[in-house]
């Protein structure tokens, strides 16, 4: 039977790589060609170890940086994998065609936020991109093979478990309405969950979080639902945010507010070795602090005039492109306001190291799963934690044993109807009051109190999913009593690793939400 | 401001299309087309200009900043990406959107594009072992990469009509990047194909290089690819 692979972007394009390179049929099943997915905005860069910059980086400083990045809640032996297997992937991804800015000494990295050393490979500030073209053409000779079946304007509407086991998934075809039962080990590749805050994020309007809404309500385990990533340089534009990448800090752009009438470089005066790029959940919450005193303005500025000219067009020319067409301001010339900005889920579907859900023959990979980041994602590790879990998805997709094939007689059409946007907007301003960057317990349970009287509203089984969806998130976090990473709250400012450095884990069942706290496995030696 | 704004309208692919005028008062100039047709369909009640309840206005997007290429449609006669236009272009406030005419209409802004993905099947686009990576041909490949395959050079092409085997630009650019990256030895097959679906229809109008979204450099990619594939040069 072949394999399903539902999302086109990075994650499913490389779990569809791997298994077509070793002669696995599959079938890829995507809502939209992998060309529109939100993979091909990301742009600052991979992450890997490769040490080409004469600074001795080894895979174990990649390893500390992001466990200590993501404040130890990742799995250890998860986040070693991916580590040690970043820089063969650069490596890669190079021969695949990716035009990775390079010298005589090999593929040149810059620096990216959280990481003392330069660590980052790049392609101007296109990056995902350029990985994107490079995977999309490889994935396609497998396509004309007959190894690899497209469906290229598919949402995944339905899956039916069995005794915790995979029995099928429907998807339909959104041109002609026509519904699909597919049988087979599936991977969910389907990034991120951008319509919970629907135009409030960086991300695209495809990830409208409907699948995982469904995948919850079936009964797949999600974790860490709290931890939102709050990006510190995002710029509100016609209908979402604008992502200024880290790598305009990466290249010395400079943060600052106006404090008595003068700009306050406030990152490089309390954060003297990683300054401006200190982990994003840092970063933020700073900003955050900055512009609540009274002595200061409540705007922080993030000034890139210093960066020089060679730089600007052999780095960062798309960065500057966007600058000026959105928001009107040559960052060469002036420094542009910023905010924080939702910009990445590092809680999702629940996964082992192996990528492994709670559903036998059901895996996740790339921002969709939960894994590598813990409570906070550095930069540069989405890209790698990807292409890397999709891999690594496949893997144990091929290895595990076929799921037995059943009567599919229970499969049918299912109109679970859409998500009004009066509803999308009324959950995402709910959410969005209720999880800023800094929480506090009366606006979570404030929050609750409104999504539940939402349920009890006339709604569709779309709009149902979705606010069970967002009352898992805010429970979650209402449950998190410390802070961490990109959970911080006013009412447990510290962090209790005894009670807390745990998986928060939340699942559906028979129509009640329970959470649980699970514990993290602990290092193997190596 | 006051906008007026026609749509040309189509309930599926087998319904006859119909125009539609709406009204509609923007106070941000800044607004794009995406985020106004955004705003229309979460609009409660919303009638036309005869006072018809206007259903969801069918359309697609995804990224919102000119990286994806979902949203391509014409707008005032144009291919453009609705996400790249803005409100403060339409200085009479008179805007007109249809769907690309070169591609089947699916509903209303939405049409389908899968000919596109399929030309670079036919004309063997990809890479059968390691990359060959050259300085020039790094600059060539990523310029090539940035394609969106949004379809608006294929709208504007005058030489490419659906069906034909000429595949226009939308071929053209990524093969550009797979030549640049293919080594010698390894390059009949997709030479030929090139020559077939490629060099021997281009009227080099190079009308594609105006519209596109990206900017590509289409002409530089053209010289390019024509130059290895036709005239056996390496990229210099």
């Amino acid at each position: 039977m072949s394999i399903n692979i539902i999302g086109a972007g990075l994650g499913g394009l490389s779990a569809v790589l791997t298994l077509a390179q070793s002669g696995e049929k599959c079938n890829l099943i995507s809502y939209a060609p992998s060309e529109r997915a939100q993979s091909v905005m990301a742009e600052g860069g991979i992450n890997a170890a490769l040490d080409t910059m004469g600074e001795h980086d080894t895979v174990e400083e990649h390893y500390e940086d992001t466990m200590k990045g993501g404040v130890y809640l990742a799995d250890p032996n998860a986040v070693w994998n991916l580590c040690s297997n970043a820089p063969s992937i650069v490596e890669e991804l190079y021969k695949l065609g990716v035009p990775f800015s390079h010298n005589e000494k090999g593929i040149v990295e810059r620096s990216f936020g959280g990481q003392k050393k330069k660590r980052t490979a790049y392609v101007k500030s296109s990056t995902g991109k350029m990985l994107m073209t490079a995977m999309i053409d490889a994935v396609r000779r497998y396509e004309v093979q007959g190894l690899v079946t497209r469906y290229p304007r598919h949402q995944l509407t339905d899956i039916i478990i069995e005794d915790d086991t995979l029995v099928s998934v429907t998807i339909q075809d959104r041109f002609t309405k026509e519904p699909l039962f597919l049988q087979g080990k599936t991977i969910l590749a389907l990034g991120g969950m951008a319509g919970l805050f629907d135009g409030m994020t960086t991300g695209s309007a495809h990830n409208t979080s409907d699948a995982q809404a469904m995948l919850f309500e079936k009964g797949v385990e999600f974790s860490n639902l709290e931890f939102v990533q709050y990006h510190p340089t995002t710029i509100g534009i016609s209908g979402k945010r604008l992502l200024i990448s880290e790598a305009a800090r990466g290249e010395g752009g400079r943060l600052f507010v106006c404090r008595n009438g003068q700009p306050w470089y406030f990152m490089e005066e309390k954060y003297p070795e990683l300054k401006n790029l200190m982990p994003r959940d840092v970063v933020s919450a700073e900003m955050v602090n900055v512009t609540a005193r009274d002595d200061c303005g409540d705007q922080v500025y993030l000034d890139m005039t210093g960066i020089d000219k060679k730089v600007w067009q052999t780095r960062l020319s798309d960065l500057r492109d966007q600058c000026m067409h959105y928001v009107n301001i040559d960052p060469v010339k002036h420094p542009v306001p910023v905010a924080p900005g939702i910009h990445y889920f590092m809680g999702g579907i629940y996964v082992d190291e192996n990528h492994c859900t709670n559903i036998e023959g059901l895996y996740a990979a790339g921002e969709c799963a939960c894994q590598y980041h813990g409570a906070n994602r550095l930069g540069g590790n989405s890209l790698l934690g990807a292409i890397y879990g999709g891999k690594v998805a496949a893997q144990s997709a091929m290895n595990s044993a076929e799921i037995y094939e059943r009567n599919t007689s229970v499969a049918k059409a299912v109109h679970t109807g859409e998500v009004p946007p009066i509803l999308a907007q009324k959950i995402s301003s709910i959410l969005y009051r209720s999880l800023p960057i800094i929480r506090n317990e009366q606006d979570m349970l404030t929050a609750t109190t409104k999504l539940e009287e939402l349920i009890h509203s006339s709604i569709t089984t779309a709009g149902y999913r979705r606010l069970m969806l967002a009352l898992a998130m805010v429970g979650s976090a209402l449950n998190r009593r410390e802070s961490r990473g990109a959970h911080k709250r006013e009412d447990f400012p510290e962090r209790y690793d005894e009670n807390f450095r745990k998986l928060s884990i939340v699942q559906m069942q028979d129509g009640v939400i329970r959470h649980t706290l699970r514990d993290i496995p602990e290092r193997r030696s190596s | 401001m006051i906008y007026h704004i026609e749509i040309l309208r189509q309930k599926d692919r087998a319904s006859e299309p119909y125009r539609q005028r709406m009204t509609f008062e923007a106070t941000d100039p800044e607004m794009t087309v995406a985020t106004l047709l955004k705003t229309l369909n979460a609009a409660p009640d919303l009638k036309d200009d005869s006072g018809n309840k206007v259903d969801e206005i069918k359309w697609e997007c995804s990224c919102l900043q000119k990286k994806c290429g979902a949203c391509a449609m014409r707008i005032n006669g144009k291919p453009r990406l609705a996400c790249d236009v803005k409100l403060s272009e339409f200085k009479k406030g008179e805007i007109i959107l249809e769907p690309l005419k070169k591609f089947p209409v699916i509903a209303d802004l939405i049409v389908d594009r899968s000919v596109m993905l399929d030309s670079l099947k036919t004309i063997t686009l990809w890479l059968e072992n390691e990359a060959n990576h050259t300085k020039k041909g790094e600059e060539i490949a990523y310029e090539a990469s940035r394609c969106l395959q949004c379809g608006c050079c294929l709208e504007v092409c005058p030489n490419y009509l659906p069906g034909d085997s000429f595949f226009s630009a939308a071929a053209f650019v990524p093969a550009t990047r797979i030549l640049s990256e293919l080594p010698k030895k390894e390059q009949a097959q997709i030479i030929g194909n090139y020559k077939n679906h490629v060099y021997q229809g281009c009227g080099k109008s190079l009308s594609c290089r105006d519209i596109c979204p990206a900017q590509i450099d289409i002409e530089q990619m053209l010289v390019n690819s024509n130059a290895v594939a036709v005239w056996k040069r390496y990229f210099k």
